[in-house]
């Protein structure tokens, strides 16, 4: 991600001289333009040079939307909120276009009520994040859903802040 | 009112107060000591008490156990006993004076022997007396290995509670639970009264539903060592384990058939949770239930006849029961909107359960002869019921000060007791059989 938004900038930068060429200079109707200016509101230095490693795997990018792996449920519930479908849809464009990869979705949740029902509830979540991948196109044989249950939270404590931490599936890659 | 309270395997406090280099010295017993230790409480009598006295057994002080105390104590705990006080020592042979011991209070009166065999293992003997009717009601005589005295112990009080009750006893069985302490987990079995603790299964990660074979030599469960729920049997005296189901998703909840052939369990490999049938070694798999919801925790009737399971299929978590063969589930539990859990007793006729109330978890029993409804307990977060084989206890798993611990209720609810750790959480409790 980070490889190619400053080929963005450059090409962006690299148009925004082509047009100034074009320009000429004697004709007095000419709107003047600081260069300078617009170089330093881009932020771009025309004459950077960032390096492509061949072959880096966005889903390595810490910035990247691939690395948020976590989708978070309300109480519950077992659907896939709307504001984690750019994060699955982000983990399906990069499955599909790494037929080689492979996910476990782990579903996940609060520590009320019993150890084998909670396993069946959290199954739910992972089914969701599962099922949602699979509509996108992922391969039945890229994603398996397991659960986890409440077995293994991520915030202890008995507060809501806590429950909340734990009504969650987990996208690990293999 | 009883009320009794073990504390024999507590470090003594003068422990604590050593400087840093005795401690170091003592560091090592203490540290393998702790994590033995399991410390039983008990509240409530039961609803009629019978007074029996136990003398001392001539010859048990040269013994590795006192018989006696393990006696007493095993008595006293079922809340069934009133222990008459006596510092009488009488052995198999003594003759025995039936209207004095009536006087005393004691409706009956054991005495017994121990002596030490040439082969190094113990002579040890009993006799049950009726003082009423001045009449023996029982004779046993065992060779008990050192190391099984113990056990010698727990079979003579079993005795005298089925001569006395009319209901097989429990003190010899076993108990299997899991611990937790820092990130190790540990499946551990222990003797009724939670003392022997030997650890089956290690793990630094979760172990759930441990569930005893019907022979006492298996237990099924579900480890998460492979990063996910998987179902494995392993034998306690070999140490094999047999990988029983790992499809693709969970495996869980893993319920032996009576037979001891085939298990219930919980699979996810077509999506939500659903009910299978499968055999012991992992073959012959077969789908049971067959809804778009969850089905899971299945528990065979003792008669093989029907799988109880959870199902949401009306919405929130309720009791069903379907019979092994397939066909229409029908709805056991109505009260409650969260009733999970179900354990059937030996008899057949209660269903023990979990149900939520109020935003409590507690455990509830169900008459299945007449549909009548009580509350079993007064605890908050409650789960894992297993009765015991004599269908008198229920052990469940609850909290207490934040950590896990182990109850025990009467099934009449009057006989209350707790089992804790000293160090982490103990929980999933399953009651093992009776065994020869």
């Amino acid at each position: 991600m980070r490889t190619f938004s400053s080929f963005a900038i450059v090409l962006s930068a690299a148009m925004l001289l082509a047009a100034c060429s074009s320009t000429k200079l004697d004709d007095k109707n000419a709107p003047v333009e600081s260069r300078a200016g617009t170089g330093a509101t881009n932020g771009a230095d025309p004459r950077a040079v960032n390096t492509v490693n061949a072959g880096s795997d966005p889903l390595n990018d810490p910035q990247g939307v691939l690395s948020k792996r976590s989708i978070y449920f309300d109480y519950d519930s077992y659907t896939v909120k709307d504001e984690f479908r750019p994060v699955v849809e982000a983990h399906a464009k990069y499955l599909n276009s790494h037929k080689d990869r492979k996910v476990i979705i782990q579903g996940n949740t609060d520590d009320r009520g019993g150890t084998e029902y909670n396993l069946a509830l959290g199954q739910k979540r992972a089914e969701a994040v599962r099922k949602a991948l699979v509509l996108l196109g992922v391969s039945d044989a890229q994603v398996e859903a397991v659960s986890f249950g409440k077995e293994k939270p991520k915030a202890l404590g008995s507060d809501e802040a806590a429950w909340a931490e734990n009504r969650r599936s987990d996208i690990a890659y293999q | 009112m009883i009320r009794h309270s073990r504390t024999a395997l507590k470090p003594p406090h003068h422990f604590r107060r050593l400087t840093g280099v005795a401690l170091t010295v003592m560091g090592i017993a203490v540290a393998s000591a702790a994590h033995a230790e399991l410390r039983f409480e008990i509240s409530g009598v039961g609803a009629s008490q019978i007074p029996v006295a136990i003398a001392a057994f001539p010859g048990e002080e040269g013994a590795p156990q006192q018989i006696t105390s393990i006696v007493k104590a095993d008595l006293a705990r079922s809340g069934v006993f009133k222990l008459i006080d006596n510092s009488d020592s009488l052995s198999d042979a003594s003759a025995i004076n039936y209207g004095d011991w009536k006087n005393r209070g004691a409706n009956a009166l054991a005495v017994g022997s121990v002596q030490r065999l040439a082969d190094g293992r113990f002579d040890v003997r009993y006799r049950l007396f009726d003082t009423i009717k001045a009449a023996q009601l029982s004779a046993l005589s065992f060779g008990s290995q050192p190391q099984l005295m113990r056990l010698t112990a727990h079979k003579i009080a079993d005795d005298i509670y089925e001569k006395l009750t009319g209901i097989p006893g429990i003190f010899s069985t076993r108990i299997a639970y899991v611990t937790r302490s820092g990130k190790e987990y540990r499946l551990e079995v222990a003797d009724a009264d939670g003392e022997g603790v030997q650890v089956a299964l290690r793990s630094n990660e979760p172990i759930i539903s441990p569930s005893w074979s019907p022979d006492g030599g298996k237990v099924a469960y579900v480890s998460f060592e492979a990063k996910k729920p998987v179902i494995y049997i392993q034998n306690l005296v070999t140490r094999q384990r047999t990988l029983v189901a790992n499809f693709k998703g969970s495996n869980s909840a893993p319920a032996w058939a009576p037979d001891g052939q085939r298990l219930a369990v919980a699979l996810t490999r077509d999506g939500l949770t659903q009910v299978y049938v499968i055999n012991a070694d992992g073959s012959g798999l077969r789908r049971l239930t067959n809804t778009a919801g969850i089905d899971t925790e299945p528990r065979f009737s003792p008669d093989g006849n029907y799988v109880y399971f959870t199902s949401d299929r009306s919405g929130g978590p309720q009791i069903y029961k379907v019979s092994p063969n397939g066909g229409d589930a029908q709805r056991v539990t109505f009260g409650g909107s969260y009733n999970i859990s179900p354990r059937i007793s030996p008899d057949g006729k209660t269903l023990a359960f979990i149900s939520r109330r109020e935003g409590k978890f507690q455990l509830y029993a169900l008459d299945l002869t007449n549909g009548q409804e009580q509350r079993l307990s007064d605890t908050v977060k409650d789960e894992s019921p297993s009765f015991s084989p004599n269908g008198k206890y229920i052990m469940y798993a609850t909290e207490s000060g934040r950590r896990g611990s182990l109850a025990i209720v009467s099934t009449d609810g009057r006989i209350k007791q707790r089992l804790t750790t000293q160090v982490g959480d103990i929980r999933e409790p399953t009651w093992g059989p009776f065994m020869k």
